[in-house]
C-alpha cells in the first residue's frame, strides 16, 4: 500500500467518524423539539449531547486539514467549486454550535425559542450540504484540464447528490433517536423510541435506494459491494430491534448503518477522489493530488502516535457521561 | 471590487474576529486553571467561586472562537485554491496536526470540565481544564507554525516536476525562527489579554459588586499576571522585529514609513502625511537611534529604505510592485506599541497601590482599568495588521503572490455574498457575545457548593 492510498483510507476514516459521532447530536439537534416537547424534555436532550457535540465536531475539522495536507489538490478543488454550498454549511454550523452554550444563558422564553430554531435549522442543513458534497464528488462535477472546478452552483444540485443528503439527514435523525432513547428516561426516552420505529423502515427503504443508486453511480456493475450490503441489513436490523426494544443494540447497530453508509461512498470512490464530468483525465486521483511522500510520512507519524490517544480520551468522555439524563422539573 | 481584493478583506475580516476571542480563550484558560489550582490547594471557597465565576465567561468566549476557527480552515481551499494547492504540501502539515494533536484535546476535555462537576474526582477536573489550556497553547504553536512559514518559508525545495514547494525537513518548519520568537509574542500577549479582561471585571465588581473580598483576589491575580506578561512581550516583540526585518525588510522599512536606506535611523513619534504616494511626511518629535536599536538591536544599525528593497526585489523577482502598504505598516506598530505601554502603566500603577494595599477602593484606577479593557484588543489587532499586511504582495514571501493564490473558479460576486453572510452573521454574534460577556461579568457570584442533585449539575455552569 502506498501511503497515497493510505491517507486515502485515513480520510475515509474521519469522514467516517465524523458522520458517526456527529450524526447523532445532528438527530438530537434536529429532534429535540418533537422529542423534548416542553421546556425540561428539551433541555434533557440537548443535555445528552452537551459534553461531546465539539469534540464530535473536531472529526469534520481534522478531516478536512487532513484533506489539506495529505491532497492539497483535493482540498482545494472541492472546498473552492463547493464554495457557497459551504458557506451555508458554516453559517449553519456557526448558529448550532453558539446554540449549545447560548440556549440556557438567559431565562427567556423567546430567547429560549430563537436558540432551538437555530439548533435544529444547523442540525439539519449541515448534514444535508454534507451529504449534497459527498453525492457531488462520487457522481461527478466539471473539472478543468487545470484541476480547478469549471461549473456553477446548479452542476452541485444533481439529483443523485441531493439524494445522498436526504438520506443522511434520514440516518442521522434515526442515529439521534436512538440515542436519545439510550440516553433519557421515562417519557422522553419513549418518544424517542416511538420516532426511532416509525422512522427505521422508512430510512431502511432509503439506504437500499441509497446503496444501488451509489453503485450505479459509480458504474460498478450490477452486484453491490459488501458494505452497502451491511448498510441496508444494519439498517434493516434497527428495524427489528427497536421493536424489541433493545435500545442498546438499537444504538449500536445505527452506528453501524451510518459507518456503511459513509464508507460505502469513498469504496465507490476510490482511486478518484473527485470524478469529473469534463475531458477524460480530468478526474481527481489519489495519485494526481497527493502531497509528496515526505510529508506523508511525517504525517503518518503524528497520526500512529496521536490517533490512538485521541480515541482513548474520547471514549473516556462517553464513559464518564454514560448514565441517562433525567428531565429536571422547570424552574 | 476584484475577487482578490474581496477574498483578502474576507480573510482579514473574519481573522481579526477569529483574534478578538483567541487570546482571550488561551489566556482566561489558563487563569481559570490557576484559580482552581488555588482552590484545590487552599480548599477556600472564594477561589471555587472565582473559578466558576470566569469559567463562564470562558466558555462563553470559546463557544465563539471555536466555530470561526471553522471558517478559517474552510477559507485557505475556499477563496485561495491556487494557494492551497500550490503549498499544501507545506503549509497543511501543521493544520493537520493542530487538528489530531490540539483541537481534540481542548474540546473534548472543555466538555468534560464544563460537565464534569461533582461528577468527576476535584484531582481529575481540574486536570481536565489544565488540557484545555495545554491544547489552546498547542493549537497556537501549529497555526503560528503555519502563519511563520508564509512570512519566512524553511524546511521545503521546489518540486521540479510541478513546480511547487516541498516539504522536506519539519524540523526546520517547527524552529523556524519568526515562530520561536512569535509563539512567545503571540502567548505573552493572549496572557495579558485575558489577565486585563479579569482586571476590567474584577474593577467593575469592586466598585459596584457585593463581592469585593473576593473579586480583589482576582484583581490581584490578574495584575501580577498583566506587569510581567506585558513587559516580556514587548521584549519579545521588539527582537520579533529584528528577526522578521532581516528575512522581510519591507516589513519593517513601512512600519517607520522609510523610503530612503538610514544609519543610524530615528524613530518618529507619529507623522502627518505619508502613505504610497507621499514619501517626505513630516515626522513629529523623531528619537534619534531608536529605530536602528528596534530594527537592528544595535546603537547605530542600518535599516534599508522601501526605494533601495523594492529595486533589489525587482532583481531578484522581476519587476512588479513590493512595497506593502505604508500607511497600514506606519499606524499598526504605533497603535500596538502605544496601547501596549498604556497597559502596562496601568499594570505598573495597578501594582503600586497593590503593594500600598489600597487598590480594592481606589476608585479612578478601578474606573480606567474598565475601559481600559479595549486596549489589549486594539494591540493585538494592529499586531497583525502590522504582520499580516507587511507580507503583502506576498502570501508565501518570496514564493507565491497573494493575487496569484487565489481560487480561479470563484467569481467576486460569490465571495461578496459570502462576504455578506459572514458580516451579518459575525455581527450577530458580536453582539451576543458582547451582552452575554458583560450580563456575566456583572452578575452576582456564584455559591461555592455545586448542588448534589445530578441534573443540576449536569448544567452547573448556566444556573
Amino acid at each position: 500500500m502506498t501511503l497515497g492510498q493510505f491517507w486515502f483510507i485515513v480520510i475515509a476514516v474521519l469522514w467516517t467518524g465524523f458522520f458517526v459521532l456527529e450524526g447523532f447530536d445532528f438527530g438530537v439537534g434536529i429532534l429535540h423539539g418533537p422529542i423534548g416537547r416542553d421546556e425540561a424534555g428539551r433541555s434533557a436532550a440537548v443535555a445528552t449531547i452537551g459534553p461531546l457535540w465539539d469534540g464530535n465536531e473536531v472529526w469534520l475539522i481534522v478531516a478536512g486539514a487532513a484533506m489539506f495536507a495529505a491532497f492539497p489538490g483535493w482540498y482545494a478543488t472541492m472546498f473552492s467549486g463547493f464554495y457557497l454550498a459551504l458557506v451555508l454549511l458554516l453559517a449553519a454550523l456557526i448558529v448550532r454550535g453558539v446554540s449549545f452554550e447560548y440556549r440556557e444563558k438567559v431565562v427567556n422564553p423567546r430567547w429560549r425559542h430563537t436558540w432551538d430554531a437555530a439548533l435544529t435549522t444547523g442540525s439539519l442543513v449541515a448534514p444535508f450540504v454534507l451529504g449534497v458534497a459527498l453525492g457531488d464528488i462520487l457522481h461527478g462535477v466539471p473539472i478543468g484540464t487545470n484541476q480547478e472546478y469549471s461549473g456553477n452552483l446548479l452542476d452541485l444540485l444533481q439529483p443523485y447528490a441531493i439524494y445522498v443528503g436526504l438520506t443522511l439527514v434520514l440516518l442521522c435523525i434515526l442515529h439521534g433517536a436512538t440515542f436519545l432513547t439510550l440516553k433519557t428516561t421515562g417519557e422522553v426516552s419513549a418518544r424517542a423510541a416511538r420516532l426511532a420505529g416509525r422512522i427505521a423502515p422508512i430510512t431502511a427503504l432509503a439506504v437500499l435506494v441509497f446503496a444501488s443508486w451509489t453503485h450505479a453511480t459509480a458504474g460498478r456493475g450490477f452486484f453491490p459491494n459488501v458494505v452497502e450490503v451491511a448498510a441496508v441489513l444494519a439498517v434493516f436490523a434497527t428495524t427489528w430491534l427497536l421493536a424489541e426494544r433493545r435500545d442498546g443494540w438499537a444504538f449500536a447497530v445505527t452506528t453501524f448503518a451510518m459507518a456503511t453508509s459513509v464508507l460505502a461512498i469513498f469504496v465507490d470512490l476510490y482511486p478518484r477522489v473527485i470524478v469529473s464530468t469534463g475531458a477524460t483525465g480530468t478526474d481527481l486521483t489519489v495519485s494526481n493530488t497527493a502531497a509528496g511522500s515526505y510529508s506523508l510520512k511525517v504525517m503518518t507519524v503524528v497520526l500512529v502516535v496521536l490517533l490512538p490517544v485521541v480515541l482513548a480520551y474520547q471514549s473516556w468522555t462517553y464513559y464518564v457521561f454514560r448514565r441517562r439524563i433525567g428531565q429536571r422539573p422547570a424552574e | 471590487m476584484s475577487n482578490v481584493d474581496l477574498a483578502r478583506w474576507q480573510f482579514a475580516m473574519t481573522s481579526i474576529y477569529h483574534f478578538l476571542f483567541v487570546p482571550v480563550t488561551i489566556g482566561l484558560s489558563f487563569l481559570t486553571a490557576l484559580l482552581q489550582t488555588a482552590w484545590h490547594r487552599s480548599r477556600r471557597d472564594e477561589y471555587l467561586r472565582l473559578t466558576r465565576f470566569f469559567g463562564v465567561l470562558l466558555v462563553i468566549n470559546i463557544a465563539v472562537g471555536v466555530v470561526t476557527g471553522l471558517v478559517q480552515e474552510f477559507q485557505f481551499g475556499m477563496d485561495w485554491s491556487v494557494y492551497s494547492r500550490t503549498v499544501g504540501d507545506v503549509f497543511g502539515a501543521p493544520l493537520a496536526m493542530e487538528g489530531l494533536a490540539a483541537f481534540f484535546l481542548e474540546s473534548t476535555f472543555l466538555g468534560i470540565w464544563i460537565f464534569g462537576w461533582g461528577r468527576l474526582p476535584r484531582r481529575v477536573h481540574l486536570a481536565a481544564i489544565w488540557a484545555v489550556a495545554a491544547g489552546s497553547a498547542l493549537s497556537a504553536a501549529f497555526i503560528l507554525a503555519a502563519n511563520s512559514w508564509m512570512q519566512h518559508p524553511v524546511g521545503y525545495k521546489i518540486n521540479p516536476a510541478t513546480g511547487r514547494p516541498q516539504l522536506n525537513d519539519i524540523g526546520a518548519v517547527l524552529t523556524n525562527p519568526v515562530f520561536l520568537w512569535g509563539y512567545a509574542h503571540v502567548m505573552l500577549a493572549s496572557l495579558a489579554t485575558a489577565a486585563a479582561v479579569m482586571l476590567a471585571v474584577s474593577a467593575w465588581q469592586l466598585r459596584h459588586g457585593a463581592h469585593g473580598d473576593v473579586f480583589g483576589r482576582s484583581a490581584r491575580l490578574a495584575l501580577v499576571v498583566l506587569l510581567p506578561t506585558m513587559l516580556f512581550a514587548m521584549l519579545i516583540g521588539s527582537e520579533l522585529g529584528v528577526v522578521e526585518g532581516r528575512y522581510q525588510p519591507m516589513k519593517i522599512a513601512a512600519a517607520e514609513a522609510q523610503w530612503e536606506t538610514c544609519q543610524p535611523c530615528s524613530f518618529s513619534v507619529f507623522q502627518i502625511g505619508g502613505g504610497r504616494n507621499d514619501e517626505t511626511p513630516t515626522k513629529v518629535i523623531a528619537i534619534p537611534h531608536l529605530l536602528s536599536l528596534l530594527a537592528t538591536n544595535h546603537w547605530n544599525g542600518k535599516v534599508d529604505g522601501l526605494n533601495q528593497v523594492q529595486a533589489q526585489y525587482e532583481q531578484r523577482y522581476g519587476s512588479g510592485d513590493y512595497v506593502p502598504n505604508v500607511f497600514i505598516q506606519y499606524w499598526s506598530m504605533r497603535v500596538m506599541a502605544y496601547s501596549a505601554v498604556v497597559v502596562t502603566l496601568l499594570a505598573a500603577w495597578g501594582l503600586w497601590l497593590m503593594w500600598r494595599k489600597r487598590m480594592d477602593t481606589a476608585t479612578w484606577f478601578l474606573r480606567i482599568a474598565v475601559w481600559a479593557v479595549v486596549l489589549p484588543f486594539l494591540m493585538n489587532t494592529a499586531g497583525w495588521l502590522l504582520t499580516e499586511s507587511g507580507r503583502q504582495p506576498w502570501i508565501v514571501q518570496g514564493v507565491l503572490l497573494t493575487r496569484d493564490g487565489v481560487s480561479p473558479s470563484v467569481s467576486a460576486t460569490t465571495v461578496g455574498i459570502s462576504l455578506a453572510v459572514f458580516v451579518l452573521l459575525y455581527g450577530a454574534l458580536a453582539v451576543v457575545a458582547v451582552v452575554l460577556m458583560s450580563r456575566y461579568a456583572r452578575r452576582e457570584l456564584p455559591d461555592a457548593r455545586p448542588s448534589d442533585d445530578e441534573d443540576v449539575s449536569e448544567r452547573a455552569f448556566t444556573y
